[in-house]
């Protein structure tokens, strides 16, 4: 009887987090195939848009999960290397013209920029305490955004640049067989639009690949190991300023190129898109939505963020016009409104997953 | 600390006392680098370390637990020895491997777990385990740290008397090794008794005796202090 009272509550504890794992991991592998096939299954543009996004965020916030989540660095620069990466590729675009060597030639350039500024920042500041550390990212981002904006000779200022990308990932590079018909697969044209989305998945997936191999290797070890307790792990060894400021490099690195492949897909570059304090706050929250220090978290919290800001208009729309008879509803669901339901849903998510969707569902902390 | 100049061997089991803010902490935070002195030179061997890091010393061979348990708390038993191991192989900044397919570290890491009789526990998050344990996962740590200093502070304290040899055992275990230096802040006399070499006494910040367990004991200065302080404990 006393075996049984005290192994029960373990048990469920450990049943709770098993069937969490299998929601989390099964949520993510839908994902992946989505993502995988989304051509096919979702051919409409929108969507092409929505599943090209998800995987360049996929990279941005997992690398920002290794910053925030796996090494507790809070920093308001990550979208700054983001933006430096899309840049480097947008002005290469622009003056080399439409060729893999501008694409080479500015990602290269983007993502030196981003790592010689992150071992600056790195090197200068994270000696000092979290919250100036943030502060110093603060600035550094702010900076960078009113140089792109000011620079407009360069950058295109506030308007942006827009640009060709290769005759490779054109729409009208189309595959054809000795007849000269567009050859198509699973009924979708192959086009360079085809090859352009499987060139940034490819790249986001082995990107992404590469973050899980660093937070499952000795060094991910030291750095969830500095976020627990800075002082013992130096005192074991590990210089906690080196860890700070390499994985503070990896992290810029990863972002940079994330935007370079950003850059290639929308063949467009702006602050809007790249350096804003939006973007940041939208990968802030995917980081916490989906729990910080998981890296499969990532992918959960870019889903349901990108989903809910591309449809959660549409799908309001839908239930106002379903609900058009009855009282006050549908002015409730009027699309307009989609922005406080979105409020609505964040505040529902981080009561309900304290340490986010899959922190909690994996058992990592939070819940009681 | 004021004007205190003591040196260690290889071979010796050195226990630091004296009462309750005499200093001991304080001398083992600036001897691991946790703080740095005001004036005055640390040397280990022919080098001096006083501008070294705290995690330089802990590469160049100087180990230490700590009082108050410091532990990585949501890793479990087995990631906090391995970081220790990790740390002494340098394979901290390793990016590529897999930490779990790294066996030799894993066996390592194993045995100290095992010496400290924490194998039951060692897929828990350290901060699930019971005080005893906490205290043992620190000694395990120090001892996979393989310094040829070890520094122990109150490695015993909380923990019950059945819990208390596991340490004392690995702590006589160690003392075997003449290459090693150990130093041990303990409170408890018996445990003084038992595994000291040579007992140096602080109070006040200052170094009041030095020397073997039984004429240090005897000084009048020495029984002064902690009959003032804490008699029943000499006795």
């Amino acid at each position: 009887m006393t075996t049984q009272s005290i192994a029960s509550p373990m048990h469920t504890v450990s049943a709770r987090v098993t069937i969490g794992r299998i929601i989390v991991y099964g949520f993510a592998a839908i994902v992946g195939l989505c993502l995988l096939f989304a051509p096919f299954l979702f051919p409409d543009v929108r969507a092409q848009e929505v599943a090209a996004r998800i995987c360049v965020f996929i990279v941005l916030v997992a690398s920002y999960d290794l910053l925030i989540g796996y090494t507790g660095i809070v920093s308001f620069a990550h979208t700054m290397f983001f933006g430096l990466g899309a840049y480097g590729t947008a002005i290469a675009l622009k003056t080399m013209g439409r060729g893999f060597d501008a694409i080479v030639v500015g990602g290269s350039l983007g993502v030196a920029a981003a790592f010689i500024l992150a071992v600056l920042i790195g090197l200068l500041s994270l000696r000092v305490k979290e919250i100036f550390f943030a502060m110093v990212t603060l600035a550094a981002a702010s900076v960078m955004l009113v140089l792109a904006s000011q620079l407009s000779n360069f950058t295109g200022g506030e308007d942006g640049i827009t640009y060709e990308i290769p005759r490779f990932f054109s729409p009208a590079n189309r595959l054809e067989d000795a007849n000269g018909d567009q050859i198509r697969l699973f009924g979708v044209p192959v086009t360079g639009r085809l090859y352009l989305y499987y060139f940034v998945f490819l790249s986001s997936l082995a990107l992404f690949y590469l973050l899980v191999r660093i937070v499952r290797s000795p060094l991910g070890t030291v750095l969830q190991a500095i976020r627990e307790n800075e002082m013992r792990a130096e005192a074991i060894g590990y210089r906690v300023v080196a860890y700070r400021t390499s994985v503070f490099c990896i992290a810029a690195v990863v972002a940079a190129l994330a935007g370079v492949l950003r850059a290639v897909w929308l063949r467009y570059t702006g602050p809007d898109v790249t350096l804003s304090f939006d973007i940041m706050i939208d990968v802030l929250l995917m980081v916490v939505i989906g729990g910080m220090g998981t890296m499969v978290g990532a992918i959960v919290g870019v889903v349901i963020m990108t989903l809910a800001q591309f449809y959660l208009k549409d799908l309001m729309g839908a239930g106002a016009q379903a609900t058009a008879d009855l009282p006050l509803i549908p002015d409730l669901l009027n699309p307009d409104r989609w922005l406080l339901w979105l409020g609505v849903l964040f505040i529902l998510l981080v009561y309900f997953f304290p340490s986010g969707i899959a922190g909690t569902l994996l058992g990592k902390g939070g819940r009681k | 600390m004021n004007d205190v100049t003591c040196a260690f061997q290889p071979g010796e089991l050195t226990v630091i006392v004296g009462p309750n803010g005499a200093g001991k902490t304080t001398w083992f935070n600036l001897v691991s680098g946790q703080l740095k002195p005001t004036e005055g030179r640390i040397f280990k061997g022919e080098t001096e370390i006083t501008r070294l890091s705290a995690s330089a010393r802990a590469k160049a061979g100087i180990g230490r637990a700590f009082q108050l348990t410091n532990l990585f708390p949501k890793l479990t038993v087995l990631e906090n020895v391995r970081l220790a191991v990790q740390a002494k192989a340098g394979q901290g900044p390793s990016a590529l491997r897999n930490a779990a397919s790294l066996t030799d570290l894993a066996d390592k890491a194993a045995r100290y777990i095992e010496q400290t009789r924490l194998s039951s526990v060692v897929h828990l998050p350290a901060s699930a385990l019971p005080h005893g344990d906490q205290r043992k996962l620190e000694v395990a740590m120090l001892a996979a740290m393989e310094p040829d200093i070890f520094m122990f502070d109150e490695p015993t304290a909380g923990m019950s008397v059945d819990e208390a040899p596991v340490i004392l055992e690995l702590i006589a275990d160690l003392k075997k090794d003449r290459s090693k230096t150990i130093l041990l802040v303990e409170h408890k006399m018996d445990v003084v008794r038992a595994l000291a070499d040579r007992i140096v006494v602080l109070h006040n910040g200052e170094l009041v005796a030095d020397g073997k367990p039984a004429e240090v004991m005897a000084l009048p200065i020495v029984r002064e202090i902690y009959l003032g302080v804490g008699g029943e404990e000499m006795t």
